[in-house]
């Protein structure tokens, strides 16, 4: 019975898993790349859940379309803050653009929250599955909603295909190219700037993906993000800053552990990152997949 | 003699007068009556308070002065964030006394914030109703002389609603809590509820980090122990996303019931209705409970845009309650009032056979255990809840016999 439960809660973890993981590959994929400390990834990912929401109430659309356009959309918004605002900040201190994505951060939760209030007078709202995916399936083992089978697997996918575009095809070699040295890559004629945005753009994309695949599970609220980035900033430094594979596997293991941990002793569950965290920068400083920093 | 009678009548007529104008010019402090909305006013709770406290509290003062000519242009409300913390209350609510003059704080969401202002009141001898929090530490280990406790408390929750669903059957449960103190107490008051009911807990209740957002490792939890009821003391954004799980993971057709701690309208119109459907809870009141609810109601609800929550209709209610104390002693002085609220017992619209206990300022009134109804049921906007029962004032609460209050 015990081991049973055990086993139900290490499956359960890999959904709380899929969004850390989508969350923390968007984060890896911007410092290492840009090195931006994107501390608004949050409020993009509370972005995303609150178009795909806005976009139902405005024009009826459902849960598909919006899946393909709320991170369009939040991408775009990213596109446009690195262009305007983020841009003006590269060479300065890294404090520069943590002190500015957090102030964006709470600018837009409380224009969010604003919005909510006075268009649907609630500043929580709820957002249900598409019909195919509702229910529960009976799993021999358990009995799990469909909706969180189908976030683990399409988070693994998109963690998947961020992987192998990165690190197999020419444009990912270009990308790292740009970001290791940007003036022999200009040399090869290829605007290194444009490239900083789109993969900017890629970045906060997951985190508004993440945000429109967690609508259904979470209710959309402007805070949505505040407190889930703290733990995925955390499985950042534990698989290595900028590290994608890092992120992914740190992503899926710190949800299973969080599980583990909230099934023997409940108020433990959110501290236990923390205690990773520390524990390996004590015996690995530049994290579980991370290189140090010498050795970039 | 003709004279002389008319001189008589008119000296009498003057110091008529004079005893009257003597009378209606009640002692207050620079003249006025402050009245001080210390709330909610960004964060979690500002919806179910919030600004809309601060406008009952204003309806309160505008009604009490057209029912009080000689005290029109006296009363004034003064609304503050407290921000959901303790310390924060504490500053805040010092510097409203010492600088904003005001003689009285009302609403005080967040059980920490509001010890943290009655203790700042009790310095400064100011009386303090505590409306939206709801540890009954405030009328037991932590009560004062000034501290009075308004609508409700985890004593009156429990009881009503672990008492009517253990009753209708749901007699075995399996309880969650927020790891803080509201929800510590909660949990406590409920499961003594469930027990003295003949109700059993399948297992001993998990408490949870708050805030938190994924509550699924306690619903996979429920769905192997199979308890009749799943209790959750969750409350706000917390209780929304419990709720949401629950019924994501399908545990109403497992047959798991559903129990809920502290319930307001706005949580229920964050999720709809329909999802929170045939949940039982305790409330001490309702918009549309009878007809004179109705009227207030209506009236709020033309001055602010929204229907109340039943957090600020009790604003309305505690603060007409002080001003008419005000009126009562003829003085806004922390002692007179206290004194002239002590044992007074009255009817309004939402508090209905109160009586204020003098040992320990616990507020006693009708409270209500409400069903909420599904959607398809619902004859207007808003309408949410079915009553089961009435629970009479005398019973709602906890009895004096049990109070650990020593002023």
């Amino acid at each position: 019975m015990n081991t049973q439960l055990l086993l139900i809660q290490v499956f359960n973890g890999l959904v709380s898993g899929a969004f850390y993981a989508l969350l923390s590959l968007g984060l890896a994929v911007i410092f290492g790349m840009l090195r931006i400390v994107n501390f608004m990834h949050g409020a993009l990912y509370m972005l995303g859940a609150f178009t795909a929401f806005a976009l139902g109430q405005a024009f009826g659309l459902g849960f598909w379309p919006s899946l393909l356009l709320a991170p369009l959309i939040v991408a775009g918004i990213g596109m446009v803050l690195e262009r305007g605002l983020l841009s003006r900040l590269y060479g300065l201190e890294p404090s520069y653009n943590l002190l500015l994505t957090f102030g964006l951060t709470l600018l837009t939760q409380d224009l969010v929250k604003q919005v909510m209030l006075s268009q649907y007078a609630v500043s929580s709202a709820p957002y249900t599955p598409p019909a195919v995916l509702s229910g529960v399936v009976n799993l021999g083992f358990v009995v799990f909603p469909k909706y969180r089978l189908f976030v683990i697997g399409l988070s693994l996918l998109i963690c998947l295909i961020t992987w192998f575009v990165i690190e197999k095809t020419r444009v990912g070699a270009i990308i790292r190219a740009s970001t290791e040295n940007p003036g022999v890559t200009r040399a090869f004629g290829i605007d290194v700037g444009k490239w900083v945005t789109g993969v900017f753009g890629v970045g906060v994309g997951l985190a508004g993906l993440a945000g429109v695949l967690a609508a259904p599970i979470y209710s959309v609220e402007p805070y949505m993000g505040a407190e889930l980035i703290i733990t995925t900033f955390a499985v950042v430094v534990i698989g290595g800053m900028g590290s994608i594979l890092g992120s992914v596997i740190t992503g899926f293991a710190v949800g299973v552990l969080a599980a583990i941990g909230a099934f023997f002793y409940p108020p433990i569950a959110n501290t236990l990152v923390f205690i990773l965290m520390a524990l390996v920068l004590l015996v690995r400083p530049s994290g579980l997949f991370g290189l140090p920093e010498g050795a970039r | 003699m003709h004279k002389k009678t008319l001189t008589a009548l008119v000296s009498t007529a003057f110091c008529a007068a004079v005893t009257v104008a003597l009378a209606q010019s009640a002692r207050l402090s620079d003249n006025t009556v402050r009245v001080g909305v210390l709330t909610d006013l960004s964060g979690v709770y500002s919806e179910l308070s919030g600004q809309g406290s601060v406008r009952a509290a204003q309806l309160a003062a505008q009604d009490f002065m057209a029912a009080n000519p000689s005290y029109r242009g006296k009363v004034q409300v003064v609304g503050v964030d407290h921000q959901n913390k303790a310390d924060v209350a504490s500053n805040k609510a010092a510097e409203m006394i010492d600088r904003q003059n005001v003689d009285m704080l009302v609403d005080l969401p967040t059980s920490s914030a509001a010890l943290a202002a009655s203790e700042v009141a009790k310095s400064k001898k100011i009386p303090v109703m505590v409306v939206t929090g709801g540890t009954t530490a405030l009328t037991n280990e932590k009560c004062n002389k000034y501290t009075f406790h308004y609508a409700y408390d985890n004593y009156m929750l429990a009881n009503g609603t672990g008492t009517a669903v253990t009753k209708r059957g749901g007699n075995s449960w399996y309880i969650i809590y927020p790891n803080y103190a509201f929800g510590q107490d909660l949990n406590r008051q409920m499961m003594a509820a469930v027990t003295e009911n003949k109700g059993r807990m399948v297992t001993q209740s998990d408490a949870t980090p708050f805030p938190n957002t994924d509550f699924s490792s306690y619903l996979l939890k429920a769905q192997g122990l199979r308890p009749k009821v799943f209790g959750t003391m969750q409350a706000g954004a917390d209780l929304v996303n419990v709720v949401k799980q629950y019924n994501e993971f399908g545990l109403r057709q497992q047959g798991i019931g559903l129990g809920i701690g502290l319930l307001f309208e706005t949580d229920v119109a964050a999720l709809g209705q329909d999802a929170f459907a045939g949940a039982l809870a305790t409330v001490p009141w309702y918009w549309n409970l009878d007809q004179r609810s109705r009227t207030w109601a209506a009236k709020f609800e033309k001055s602010f845009g929204k229907k109340p929550t039943w957090a600020q209709a009790g604003v309305y209610s505690a603060t007409m309650t002080y001003l008419n104390a005000v009126a009562r002693a003829k003085s806004d002085g922390g002692d007179a009032v206290v004194k002239a609220l002590e044992g007074h017992r009255f009817s309004d619209f939402y508090a209905r056979s109160a009586y204020i206990r003098p040992q320990d300022h616990r507020v006693i009134l009708d409270v209500y255990t409400v069903q909420v109804k599904p959607r398809s049921q619902a004859k207007e906007a808003g309408d949410i809840f079915t009553k089961v029962s009435t629970i009479p004032a005398a019973r709602a609460f906890q009895p004096l016999s049990e109070s650990k209050c020593k002023f």
